[in-house]
């Protein structure tokens, strides 16, 4: 199937959720809203969409914008050798989307990272903490808000 | 008598050449700079030639901390428990940019620089430094511990 | 705070850590187990001992300047980390490498991915026990490391590969070295076969421990030698076929169970494939011009003469000690947009060089591609290495982002080792080639 149909087809079934579509420099990019996503990750997983494979998941800090965080999800079909790119935008004030654990196998460690880094809320998430910071670190990283030089170390200087 | 006597002294460089030459290291690798600590150690630019080839992969049974590569905020206790852990006579070399100062990671996760943490004794800068100059520290290092003070414990204490 | 591992284990089970500081362990990587003798009942896997703030900083550096950061990502290929970025990048700006800098730029991914694969394979082998295989290994790729030392002039970390081409023409003399370093890798590639591949002892500890199928494999979102192992064949150099690899000949090994063993020898015969590719690649460089020189004597030369008397001839001095730089840019670099180094000649020289120079590196200026995001992935030592990089039209980038290969391969870890011995975790984990570069970034 062309991929255009294919993406019509995704349109058409998910008409509520899906807000937006956009091809950038050969990237095809789905906007969907937060609480259909993950209705349409499962269709997209089996056929005949076949993305068996979740690339990659990952967070954009929109920091003067009202909705703050964007996930950004890329799945990938083995089968028609395509890549899909998924949006979802989150408030700042409850920036809390439905886990992917479950559909994939590796959604566990990513929304991990996703929380650590940007403090994301997944719903369904079996074991929400951090993942590459250490406990005790306060604030997450790679929000705007947080300064890029402050370190919390946890051995205290050695004096001499 | 003003200091130690000459067959202190005779002894103290018999001690310092026996250290110097039979080096057991503690490669506490964390990063890139691994790659040149592999390099250095293996056939081509030989560490054993100077008798620290012999890698020992317990804290408990070296008297060599070689930290190389980058020492994160989250690393870093275990590194400071494995400085602990040595016995004496201990000498700790930061191999490595990253673990001499930081190196290009200026930012909330690195330690900027072990010696924050643990006493150093030969910094060898680069990124990741070339196995010569690997050589150069290490020998550096065996010319400190021939020349400094011996440490030894059974000296009766006057 | 407890570990999931202690809060839920039985009350008579041994706790077992493998530290992150372990020789085993690759350096920065920490399983806690739960053991009942020598089997594994439970694992928990840690990570992060070497994140070093990789996305937060690149968001500070200009586009140019985080060129070294994607070196040590993953540090055992580096030119390929700096391939997906460049890449990435030209594909935002919409520019292309002209032919003899992407011929060079396979040429050096494909050194690279030798590099990875003959350390991954080297540090398996000597946790097994095989430490001669080690060593024959590293010396494979010190010969390996001379191509690149004497082109780029860094062993390792090179930050070689550029937006817009490479940073300089291959030295004189690059076909010996080539050729030297292609012969001595097969003479290691071969004498490792007959070490390993029938080998009692490596065969009991690696076939039919870590089996993965090919469900799970993809359900993990694998890729890399990893998932061509379970004998899904998938290669970004074929499926999305970047610089020139569509019009070059190779085959993408696969393995049939999945097992330790398999990632063994899918990585040696990638390694035989790179080596089919290095030579093909060097087969289509054209012979370059030589570098055009100014006239003078050399400073040697001068140092000598200047002795007893002044100097009578003028000293030839380049500007960056390598010969003419101004001729050999339309062959490394685009010419197309301001997105390079200008060459040294003008910078010194003309008025415009020195604008030019200038517009490059100042803050605010330089390279600025126009607003959006972009995906691009490149085929590395461990898989598909991604960069996703999203632009707001300054010179900074808003956001960068890697898709770490060994991420998704190291996540199946715990699963992989659960049920066997300890002794299981060895050759499980190194034939997975974590790199603490790229998966904690």
């Amino acid at each position: 199937m062309e991929k255009e149909d294919l993406i019509e087809e995704i349109r058409t079934r998910f008409a509520a959720d899906v807000a937006s579509y956009a091809e950038t420099y050969g990237d095809q990019t789905l906007v969907v809203r937060r609480q259909g996503l993950r209705a349409l990750m499962s269709a997209l997983r089996d056929a005949p969409f076949d993305y068996a494979v979740l690339l990659d998941v990952t967070c954009v800090d929109f920091l003067a914008s009202e909705n703050r965080f964007e996930m950004v999800y890329h799945v990938f079909s083995l089968s028609r050798n395509r890549r899909l790119r998924i949006k979802v935008s989150l408030p700042a004030d409850n920036p809390v989307v439905d886990s992917l654990v479950g559909l994939w196998k590796n959604a566990d460690w990513l929304e991990r990272e996703a929380f650590d880094m940007f403090g994301v809320g997944f719903i369904g998430h079996p074991n929400l903490k951090r993942i590459l910071m250490y406990d005790g670190f306060e604030g997450h990283p790679l929000r705007k808000s947080y300064p890029w030089r402050k370190e919390q170390p946890l051995v205290p200087p050695l004096k001499d | 008598m003003n200091g130690p006597g000459f067959l202190a002294t005779r002894f103290d460089t018999a001690l310092g050449w026996a250290r110097k030459f039979s080096l057991f290291h503690y490669p506490f690798v964390t990063a890139c700079c691994g790659m040149e600590y592999m390099s250095a150690a293996c056939a081509h630019f030989d560490i054993d030639r100077f008798g620290a080839g012999l890698t020992r992969f317990s804290p408990r049974q070296a008297d060599l901390l070689l930290v190389v590569g980058t020492v994160s905020h989250k690393l870093a206790p275990a590194l400071k428990t494995v400085y602990e852990q040595m016995m004496e006579p201990k000498w700790v070399i930061a191999f490595g940019a990253c673990a001499v100062s930081g190196g290009i990671y200026q930012n909330y996760a690195a330690v900027q620089g072990i010696d924050r943490i643990i006493p150093v004794d030969v910094y060898i800068p680069g990124c990741p430094p070339r196995p010569e100059m690997v050589l150069d520290g290490l020998l550096k290092l065996q010319e400190k511990i021939q020349n400094g003070p011996q440490d030894w414990r059974w000296k009766k204490k006057t | 705070m407890e570990s999931r591992i202690e809060k839920n284990a039985r009350p008579d089970v041994m706790l077992l850590n493998m530290g992150p500081s372990h020789p085993a362990m690759h350096g920065t990587f920490r399983i806690m187990l739960e053991l009942e003798g020598e089997r594994i009942l439970n694992a928990e896997v840690e990570i992060g001992y070497l994140h070093r703030g990789f996305e937060k900083t690149c968001e500070n550096k200009t586009y140019f300047n985080l060129l070294p950061y994607t070196d040590r990502l993953n540090y055992v290929s580096p030119q390929i980390n700096n391939l997906g970025y460049a890449m990435a990048m030209e594909k935002m700006l919409g520019l292309s490498a002209p032919e003899r800098a992407q011929l060079i730029r396979v040429l050096m991914s494909e050194l690279s991915r030798l590099s990875d694969h003959l350390t991954c394979l080297g540090a398996m082998a000597m946790e097994n026990g095989a430490f001669s295989v080690f060593l024959y290994m590293m010396k494979a790729r010190e010969f390996l490391w001379d191509v690149i030392e004497f082109t780029t002039g860094s062993r390792m970390t090179t930050s070689y590969i550029r937006i817009g081409g490479v940073r300089a023409d291959l030295h004189e003399g690059w076909r010996d070295s080539v050729k030297t370093a292609v012969a001595e890798t097969r003479r290691v590639l071969k004498d490792v076969h007959g070490l390993l591949d029938a080998n009692k002892i490596f065969l009991n500890r690696t076939r039919g421990i870590g089996a993965m199928s090919k469900e799970d494999a993809l359900s993990y979102g694998w890729t890399g030698p990893c998932l061509r192992s379970t004998g899904v064949s998938y290669d970004v150099r074929k499926a999305h076929p970047y610089l020139l690899y569509d019009r070059l000949d190779f085959e993408v090994p696969l393995g049939e169970r999945g097992d330790n063993y398999d990632r063994y020898s899918v990585r040696m015969r990638e390694m035989e494939q790179s080596l089919r590719l290095i030579e093909q690649v060097a087969g289509l460089i054209p012979d370059a011009e030589p570098r055009v020189k100014a006239d003078g004597i050399e400073p040697a030369e001068a140092v000598r003469l200047g002795r007893r008397q002044k100097p009578p001839q003028r000293i030839r001095l380049s500007p960056n000690l390598e010969g003419s730089e101004k001729d050999v840019y339309p062959r490394i670099l685009t010419g197309d947009a301001p997105v390079v180094v200008p060459p040294k000649e003008d910078t010194y020289t003309t008025m415009e060089g020195l604008i030019s120079h200038f517009l490059f590196f100042m803050n605010g200026y330089g390279i600025r591609p126009p607003k959006g995001d972009v995906y691009f992935s490149v085929e590395g030592g461990n898989g598909e290495v991604g960069f996703y990089i999203v632009s707001d039209g300054t010179d900074r980038p808003y956001r960068l982002h890697l898709r770490a290969p060994c991420f998704h391969i190291v996540s199946a870890l715990e699963t992989l080792i659960k049920g066997r011995f300890v002794a299981d975790i060895v050759p499980t984990f190194g034939s997975m080639n974590m790199i603490g570069g790229e998966l904690d970034r």
